[in-house]
């Protein structure tokens, strides 16, 4: 069922009532002059799906929403950004440090975002960056947790995934990275809730085609944190997972669960390769 | 307690409805056709049509374009367009497709809407909470007669 532009084409003259099709576009997605690979030969992750190209979301996208990711001064997450650099440089906590005190500027993060979820030797763990943010906090600045995914974690987030911008997504799977992979594979290929969709039902399957009003992406997260104009604010991958399980009229997991944790892992394997987008903007 | 569930739902159901088939008692041919209707009653195919538009009740245009149903908007293609269905089946066929589609295509995306149970952390409706099984089937038998009334109606120019 994969349309390509032709045929796209040829089905939106044969038959009118029908005002779209699908198919990603041709466009090419540069942020502020800086060209990003937003397709790319499928990493090892996608062996055995018949899928051939990790294609980002944005080429899904209408071009409206589209263009606002293209220029720093229109992406509406940038205000997010901007407050989260100035939490960097406050003192907070019972140590009196800063993210600054330990890390010098923001930039010292660029390749950060690209290698998470990571496995953290010392505590044993799979650690995705929110989890890496609150370890800092709790343990070296003795500030509180934030919140999973409050307003604040997902600010910070978007400040340390800028850095990455252009960088190639590079989580590792093997390791001790080996057996959460397989777990995440496995909640990806779980037919859950009253509707009997996997994640692989909409996103491997049906990419590319219409589901009601929207056009179906291959589901990346290379773009995370995202600007959604419906929501008016940041998500967080976690929360992108939470809708899209709750749409299959299923009980979903929580942000920050192990699940999700896992999940997170293997989809981002699934993008090795393409450039790190966030935040970018989804309708 | 038994006696008063059960007499309840004699009165409830009433009389052209007393055959109505549950959804665990749905029995399904070899190639997943479903012979009689599920309420016991013929189906409306203009109550079908309706059911097949609304978000909120079947959605069938969610993944299925339909020619017949031109103005709403939105027709989606995750499924084969439906146009000629009736010419396709038999009511038999289309009536087990509607209720439990993956006894006629093994694997399909297309999901059950006469089924209450056995489903993988069943939620309660599109809450995102935990639901307790048996659910309520996403159509009721009628529903289903109704859809597969429409479906009937869809024949080859
Ligand atoms: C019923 C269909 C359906 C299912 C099942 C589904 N999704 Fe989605 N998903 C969507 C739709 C619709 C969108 C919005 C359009 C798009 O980007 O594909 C979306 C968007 C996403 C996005 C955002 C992509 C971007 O570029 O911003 C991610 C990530 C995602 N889904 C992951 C998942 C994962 C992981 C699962 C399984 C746990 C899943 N989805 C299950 C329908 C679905
Ligand atoms: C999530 C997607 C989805 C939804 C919702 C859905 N279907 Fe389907 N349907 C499919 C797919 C995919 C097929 C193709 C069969 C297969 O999976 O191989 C199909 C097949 C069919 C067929 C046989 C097609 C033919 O003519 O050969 C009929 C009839 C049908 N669907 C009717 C319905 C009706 C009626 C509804 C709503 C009550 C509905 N579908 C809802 C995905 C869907």
């Amino acid at each position: 069922m994969k349309f390509t532009m032709t045929s796209a084409l040829a089905v939106l003259i044969v038959s009118a009532p029908m005002a779209f099709a699908g198919g990603a576009d041709d466009d090419v997605l540069s942020i502020d002059g800086v060209e990003m690979t937003s397709k790319v030969a499928a990493p090892p992750a996608l062996a055995e799906t018949g899928i051939d190209t990790a294609i980002s979301g944005w080429h899904f996208r209408e071009d409206d929403t589209q263009a606002m990711q293209t220029d720093s001064f229109d992406n509406p997450a940038m205000l997010a950004v901007e407050r989260a650099a100035d939490v960097w440089n406050t003192v907070e906590g019972t140590e009196g440090k800063s993210c600054a005190t330990c890390h010098e500027g923001p930039e010292s993060m660029q390749g950060v975002r690209a290698v998470y979820p990571k496995w953290n030797e010392t505590a044993g763990e799979m650690r995705t960056l929110a989890m890496q943010i609150n370890a800092c906090r709790t343990e070296n600045m003795g500030a509180e947790a934030y919140k999973y995914d409050g307003g604040d974690m997902t600010a910070m987030e978007a400040l340390i995934t800028v850095q990455s911008q252009g960088m190639p997504v590079n989580v590792a799977t093997d390791g001790p990275a080996a057996e959460y992979w397989e777990k995440g594979k496995e909640i990806y290929y779980t037919r859950y809730g009253q509707l009997e969709l996997s994640c692989a039902s909409c996103h491997e399957q049906n990419y590319g085609n219409y589901i009601r009003a929207d056009h179906l992406s291959q589901g990346q997260i290379n773009g995370f944190p995202t600007y959604r104009l419906k929501n008016a604010g940041l998500v967080q991958t976690h929360n992108r997972f939470r809708g899209c399980i709750r749409d299959t009229r299923a009980e979903t997991f929580s942000t920050g669960s192990p699940e999700f944790i896992a999940l997170e892992l293997y989809v981002a394997s699934r993008g090795n390769g393409l450039s790190v987008e966030g935040p970018s903007v989804r309708q | 307690m038994r006696l008063v569930a059960i007499t309840a739902a004699i009165v409830v159901a009433g009389g052209a409805f007393a055959q109505e088939v549950a959804p665990t008692d749905v029995s399904y041919g070899e190639y997943g056709a479903v012979e009689a209707s599920l309420s016991g009653a013929p189906g409306n195919a203009e109550a079908g049509a309706e059911v097949m538009s609304q978000r909120s009740l079947g959605n069938c245009v969610a993944c299925h374009q339909v020619s017949a149903l031109g103005d709403v908007p939105f027709q989606g293609e995750v499924g084969p367009s439906l146009d000629g269905a009736g010419s396709r089946w038999e009511e038999a066929d289309l009536r087990g497709i509607v209720a439990n589609a993956k006894m006629t295509f093994p694997e399909s995306v297309m999901p059950a809407f006469y089924k209450s149970e056995g489903f993988i952390r069943p939620g309660d409706a599109f809450t995102g909470k935990a639901g307790t099984e048996p659910l309520p089937p996403l159509l009721t038998a009628q529903q289903v007669e109704d859809v597969v009334a429409f479906l009937m109606t869809l024949k080859d120019e």
